[in-house]
């Protein structure tokens, strides 16, 4: 069993409450910060931390929080990113469903550190019962002194807001979650000014991503040192991912950033190997925006070495051959999937979150899906999948956002790996629409599984 | 006429209240959650404009922001809405059979309401519940690891609850 730090409580009976929680250990880290710290050595203890933001960037978050400006008289605002979209990614979720103290204890001490009296935790608008949950916590923080005036007698104040979004995936790229806290459409802000300067309402605001902002909980506990010392490299402290697709157990897992893919996969303690027996074609790592690898690239590097679920590993290779951590949603598919109808159902998704600001983004996804449909109805051309290609390299880096690139990468991904199965679908009009590809040399015919 | 009630009131203001003065158009989407699930589960203009009214804002900023938002319904849909994510995840687990079984089970097609009124039933892009696929949205709720039996069991309930609450 790996180190647990955010999920080991998650199953204690009734930790939901407050009296539960405080009972196993929680709101220490506040005690600890507002008693015996200033903000400036909370901050210092994130930086130590080494810990990366959990929203997909995996930008050093100690270091996001020392950008910060701090002009004379202006308020500051901490914002928790919880719009949690982006396909194949639950985890957010799951810890606000099961320990939603630990969030509200993570922004007590995040808001202490960055000096937010007013904190808003921004909520995609599906979620609609986790915001009752949340809002539990928080009157129930405030019934026992955490949240308030002049919390613990620091003299410092702090209260907790929940916005609930209404469905759109772009709202969790953080300048349109601003646009969209401000009552706008979700449309994302050209940067400069980052939102370190200008941000909700004009103000300096920090946007963390929900598990970042409870992993500040366990690093205040244990100094930044000690869990830096967890994981490898510079993956430290433990990460949640949110495993799906065709695997025996889908769920949210918390591991140490040691554990190979492989294990991952195949062992009981996590998916528990590919569902009805079936052999492992492909797997997205990180959620839907980051690069599909077949199976032998996915549990071994180009070079030939074992693939570690962390990082640095995941992206070895860079895009020819490697991938990404990205959110941490882990979407397996076994042999039986069809590559093309996948990528389609993604390339569906991206226009339908584009929010249209930029052309190259509004119209790329909008031919990118109908190229998909074509090919994968068995109504396309060869010229078809080159076409597809040249779209997906206009729309990379000429975007506001990276939403572009989002939808690019999962693209070009399927077709640098899978052409193939492409050229099948072309070649064999007929017989795509009665049965699937199925594997190629690209699946590990050696993949002995770990449990069988 | 559309106003809130009192009770609706109190939580308008409750919602107000979380920005800084001067900074209430902040409050609109949870403002427009609301005016849907006290009107009927749409936006009329009728209800925009009274939202509009509320928060001292022009009514075309209520417009784009409902227009935006795949939540917020510009028409009138059924008593019950049956949200069926299609996106990858879920389609590796079978929710093209899940939609399929719907449409001929409602014989209504995917945007469409039934005559009766009482069910729409609409496609949607991840919802966050990709491991527990295929799911669908419910109201409030989820509805995850759908069977044929299961959406039997939820076109039986819904029936069942409307008819106790006529
Ligand atoms: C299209 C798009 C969608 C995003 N969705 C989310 C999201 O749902 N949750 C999230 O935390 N970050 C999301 N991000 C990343 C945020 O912009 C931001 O980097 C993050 O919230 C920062 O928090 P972190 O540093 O703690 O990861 C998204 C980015 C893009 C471009
Ligand atoms: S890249 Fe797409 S989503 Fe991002 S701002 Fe441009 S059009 Fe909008
Ligand atoms: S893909 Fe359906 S909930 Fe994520």
């Amino acid at each position: 069993m790996g180190v647990k730090l955010l999920l080991a409580k998650a199953h204690v009976e009734g930790i939901k409450n407050y009296d539960v929680y405080r009972r196993e250990g929680g709101y220490q880290s506040v005690e600890k910060a507002l008693k015996t710290m200033t903000p400036e050595a909370v901050v210092e203890e994130v930086k130590k931390s080494g810990l990366r933001g959990r929203g997909g960037a995996g930008f050093p978050t100690g270091m996001k929080w020392s950008f910060i400006a701090k002009p004379e008289g202006v308020p500051r605002h901490l914002v928790c990113n919880a719009d949690e979209s982006e396909p194949g990614t639950f985890k957010d979720r799951y810890l606000m469903e099961h320990i939603p103290h630990l969030l509200i204890e993570g922004l007590i001490v995040s808001s202490y550190a960055l000096g937010s009296n007013d904190t808003y935790i921004y909520i995609r608008g599906e979620y609609a019962w986790i915001v009752d949950i949340l809002e539990k916590a928080i009157a129930e923080a405030h019934q026992n002194g955490w949240l308030g005036k002049n919390i613990l007698g620091s003299g410092f104040d702090c209260n907790i807001h929940v916005q609930r979004g209404a469905g759109a995936y772009i709202c969790g790229e953080e300048t349109a979650l601003l646009e969209s806290l401000e009552g706008k459409r979700g449309n994302p802000r050209i940067k400069p000014p980052f939102p370190a300067v200008k941000g909700l309402w004009e103000r300096p605001t920090v946007v963390n991503n929900v598990e970042s902002l409870a992993a500040v909980v366990p690093i205040i506990n244990m100094g930044g040192e000690e869990y830096a010392k967890i994981g490898v490299g510079r993956s430290t402290g433990t990460k949640l991912i949110s495993a799906c697709g065709n695997i025996n157990k889908p769920g949210v897992y918390e591991i140490d950033m040691t554990i190979s893919v492989e294990e991952f996969i195949y062992s009981d303690e996590y998916c528990g190997g590919i569902k009805n027996g079936k052999r492992l074609k492909a797997c997205i790592p990180g959620g839907s925006s980051v690069p599909i690898l077949p199976a032998n690239l996915l549990l071994k590097t180009a070079k030939g070495e074992t693939r570690y679920m962390n990082y640095e590993s995941l992206s070895d290779g860079g895009f020819a051959t490697g991938s990404m951590m990205g959110s941490g949603g882990f979407i397996v598919l076994d042999e039986d999937q069809c590559i093309v109808k996948h990528t389609y159902t993604l390339a569906r998704f991206y226009r339908h979150e584009s929010c249209g600001q930029c052309s190259p983004c509004r119209e790329g996804t909008g031919w990118m899906e109908k190229l998909l449909l074509r090919l994968d109805k068995g109504e396309g051309k060869m010229s078809d999948i080159d076409l597809l290609w040249e779209i997906q390299s206009k729309i990379e880096g000429n975007t506001i956002c990276p939403l572009g690139d989002a939808a690019a990468w999962p693209v070009a991904a399927a077709i640098r790996h899978f052409r193939d199965e492409f050229e099948w679908h072309v070649l064999h009009p007929h017989e795509a629409q009665v049965r699937n590809f199925g594997l190629a040399h690209y699946a590990d015919p050696l993949q002995v599984p770990a449990g069988a | 006429m559309v106003q809130f009630s009192e009770q609706q009131m109190q939580e308008f203001n409750r919602l107000v209240k979380r920005y800084p003065e001067g900074k209430q158009k902040s409050a609109l989407l949870p403002v427009l959650h609301l005016a849907q699930e006290s009107f009927g589960g749409w936006l009329s203009v009728e209800t925009m404009d009274y939202v509009a009214n509320l928060l001292h804002l022009e009514p075309i900023e209520v417009y784009e922001v409902a227009t935006f938002y795949s939540m917020f319904n510009t028409q009138p849909v059924g008593k019950y809405m049956f949200e069926v994510c299609q996106t990858g995840p879920c389609m590796l687990n079978g929710s093209d059979d899940i939609i399929a079984y719907i449409k001929e089970k409602l014989g209504i097609n995917v945007g469409e309401t039934t005559p009766d009124g009482m069910f729409t039933l609409k496609t949607v892009e991840c919802l966050g519940a990709c491991g527990y696929a295929p799911m669908m949205q419910l109201g409030k709720h989820y509805r995850e690891h759908l069977t044929k039996e299961k959406v039997d069991a939820i076109i039986e309930e819904c029936r069942n609850n409307a008819a106790r609450n006529n």
